[in-house]
């Protein structure tokens, strides 16, 4: 089976530029990149205006199963993957069980096989049931397919614990993914401590909970000599601690997700449990600040925290109400209209960002076009607008505070090791 | 009894009324104070007509008042309250909310220690809403009988310099007199230590201040805040007595405030904590005053979000 996508604009991650070329596909891999290649009886993707990126991969998402499959299965979720023009994902092990053993590592990736739709990659868990006090089998877990360690969702609360796991996580070569939260000066909050959270009269989660943290892991790392991931950057401070950190050489990248750098503490305004996510969206300065942390090359990978919950979980008062929002199927199409249009990012950046890096990261061979490679690719139609109607999601997720909003710059189809999924556009 | 139809809706917070309606509420309730100052303390305003008391916390008198006002207007009024109810068996609010809108209900007033519950509630029924105190958010009722009070004892509030001393950050009795009072011209200051202050409240067109003493020079009203022992606990203060001495109101801290300065509290006092026995008992309290005021206040807001609704 072979597949030209034909007249597309390829972008280039590696060497940051774009050109127009057609691809050859044989089979799960690329043939060939020329100008113009020719293939009797092959099909033919017109990808004529549109971009065509190294396959999308979002390297923090949260698939729900074994333990949740009410609120999305490794099926649905990636699905979603797909229709959001991701080709991979990264599963964070906060299911139920935790994924700390290789069973659990063995049974998503036989759930991702038997769906057929996005890659899984699972991330094992640090310690025991995600509780923070023994490690995990960190060795065993690898083996079984882990691609990098996280308690996300929780942080490590005993620095003791964290420094054992990254001089672990360092021998087998595995990054620590960390969800950065001091528990205590958090303290039960459930939005962004500030003036809104006053006036709304719930408790805040100050900027320092998150900068604490992020203080405490780059210098376990420094220690360590371990890879550090930072989860979910939210604050200016940790940006800028990030900032210091890699300009001093410390082995540390860090993440962004497209609703932090889109929306602030006003999107909570009227007890919307929708925009109630942990780490809370914060001021329109820390907005400010991400963004030039992605500019500058601070932040390496934007990825979405795919969070999905079920209705009634966000129907509730909104101390009760779960954190976290769905964004496999907004993630292209805000990456394009809040930072590709505004001047942020440019597009090969946002292969970098979206593919490259976090297939570097994670130590994975993807993120580049060339002949030889899996043909893993996401097409892009950067003039496709949109209204987000959370109830077209294929994700069983519609937790998104983003209905209504107008998007421009969309995924057209995504190439999974040769396969073609066209967007229901 | 005059009054117009409120514009909003619901009565969920004074950050959400706007100075006009605020005033139409506290002039409408100066005929209310009238009927329950009579014998027969009743008129015939809310004949027919169902209110729900629904409380998720423990009050005796923000619930009995509510309950009072309503009787006074002639309602009928059905008490739940957590211990009772099947809230205890792990119903949540959205299927209360549904089962008071298939009994009927013309009318819910709703205490809740959530944050924004009222406004849930108000989203899931088509009955208007009154907050009776939610989490730290807002405690409207509580406000407009304080300001009632202080209209009735000062004439105006524009210039009025208004002193609020105590837990901030935990009050939404202090929220919503922060909103009410800065519509209607008031010069509000707020003291506590840094602990119990919460983020940004100065961006609230207040004054901020540490230290009483600093905070109630030529003031012309005194309200205090209820001090819950548990701050000790949480380490939001270094203990009980010393909050006594830095800030509780004694006559030695009011002589500070104008002759004429008048001293108010929500309710329940700690007497000795934040608030001296002699200064809570003594000529310028109007504490009492704002028992009977709240019950005329809660008429006003049951009759005007109830006027012109339905049959």
């Amino acid at each position: 089976m072979r597949l030209i996508i034909r007249g597309g604009t390829v972008v280039d991650p590696v060497r940051g530029r774009m050109y127009p070329s057609d691809i050859l596909i044989d089979g799960e891999r690329v043939a060939a990149v020329e100008k113009r290649v020719q293939a009797r009886g092959a099909r033919v993707l017109d990808a004529k205006g549109k971009l065509v990126l190294p396959g999308l991969f979002d390297m923090h998402v949260h698939l729900r199963e074994p333990g949740q499959e009410y609120k999305e299965t490794v099926a649905t979720g990636t699905k979603a993957a797909m229709r959001g023009g991701f080709t991979a994902v990264a599963a964070m092990p906060n299911t139920a069980p935790v994924t700390d053993t290789p069973e659990v590592i063995r049974y998503v990736l036989e759930k991702a096989r038997d769906a057929g739709y996005a890659r899984v990659y699972p991330v094992g868990a640090i310690t025991r049931g995600s509780r923070g006090d023994e490690l995990s089998e960190m060795g065993a877990l690898r083996e079984a397919g882990a691609v990098a360690y996280s308690d996300d969702g929780r942080p490590v609360v005993s620095a003791a614990v964290m420094r054992r796991a990254m001089e672990y996580a360092r021998m087998l070569g595995v990054p620590v993914i960390s969800h950065c939260e001091d528990l205590t000066l958090a303290g039960g909050g459930v939005m962004h401590e500030g003036f809104t959270s006053t006036r709304l009269g719930l408790r805040g989660i100050p900027a320092a909970a998150e900068e604490v943290m992020v203080a405490r892991d780059i210098i376990l790392a420094e220690l360590t000599g371990c890879h550090l991931h930072i989860a979910h950057v939210s604050t200016a401070g940790a940006v800028r601690l990030i900032r210091e950190a890699k300009a001093r050489g410390v082995r540390v990248t860090a993440e962004v997700t497209p609703h932090h750098f889109t929306l602030t503490e006003q999107a909570v305004e009227g007890f919307n449990t929708l925009a109630k996510v942990n780490p809370p969206l914060r001021t329109a300065a820390d907005v400010a600040a991400l963004r030039e942390g992605l500019a500058d090359g601070t932040i390496d990978v934007i990825a979405t925290d795919h969070a999905p919950h079920a209705a009634h979980e966000k129907e509730a008062e909104f101390d009760a109400a779960a954190f976290g929002l769905v964004g496999l199927e907004t993630a292209v199409g805000l990456v394009f209209t809040e930072l590709v249009a505004t001047g942020v990012l440019d597009i090969p950046a946002v292969a970098a960002k979206m593919s490259l890096n976090p297939a570097r990261i994670l130590g994975l061979p993807a993120g580049v076009i060339e002949p030889g490679a899996v043909a893993d690719l996401t097409v892009i139609d950067p003039e496709a607008t949109e209204i987000v109607d959370p109830a077209s999601f294929a994700s069983k997720g519609k937790n998104t505070p983003f209905g209504g909003y107008r998007l421009t710059g969309l995924p057209y189809a995504t190439v999974v090791g040769g396969k073609v999924y066209i967007r229901d556009r | 009894m005059g009054g117009k139809r409120l514009p909003s809706k619901h009565c969920l917070g004074l950050a959400a009324l706007s100075a006009k309606e605020i005033n139409e509420i506290l002039e409408n309730a100066v005929p209310m104070k009238q009927v329950i100052s009579r014998d027969i303390k009743k008129v015939p305003a809310l004949r027919g007509k169902t209110v729900v008391v629904l409380f998720y916390e423990p009050s005796t008198r923000t619930r009995v008042s509510f309950e009072l006002a309503a009787k006074h207007l002639s309602a009928d009024t059905v008490n739940v309250s957590a211990s009772t109810s099947s809230v205890v068996k792990g119903e949540s609010l959205v299927d209360t909310a549904r089962t008071i809108k298939a009994l009927g209900a013309d009318l819910v007033v709703l205490r809740h220690p959530s944050a924004g519950a009222p406004h849930l509630l108000a989203r899931l029924i088509d009955v208007p809403v009154i907050n009776a105190g939610d989490g730290m958010h807002e405690h409207p009722t509580q406000a407009l009988l304080d300001i009632f009070t202080l209209r009735e004892r000062k004439g105006t509030l524009k210039g009025l310099k208004v002193v609020i001393i105590g837990d901030i950050l935990h009050s939404r009795v202090a929220r919503s007199n922060i909103w009410g009072l800065t519509k209607l011209g008031a010069d509000v200051h707020l003291v506590a230590p840094p602990t119990l202050l919460p983020a940004g409240i100065e961006r609230a067109g207040v004054t901020v201040h540490h230290r009483p003493e600093e905070a109630l020079v030529d003031s012309d009203v005194v309200m205090v805040l209820r001090l819950q022992r548990e701050r000790q606990r949480q380490g939001l203060i270094p203990g009980v007595r010393e909050y006594a001495r830095m800030y509780g109101l004694n006559a030695a801290r009011l002589a500070l405030a104008r002759p004429d300065a008048v001293v108010m509290h929500p309710g329940p006092i700690n007497r000795g904590v934040e608030i001296a026995d002699d200064v809570a008992d003594g000529s310028r309290a109007v504490i009492t005053e704002q028992v009977t005021n709240g019950v005329a206040v809660r008429m006003s807001v049951l009759y005007l979000l109830t006027l012109g609704r339905g049959a």
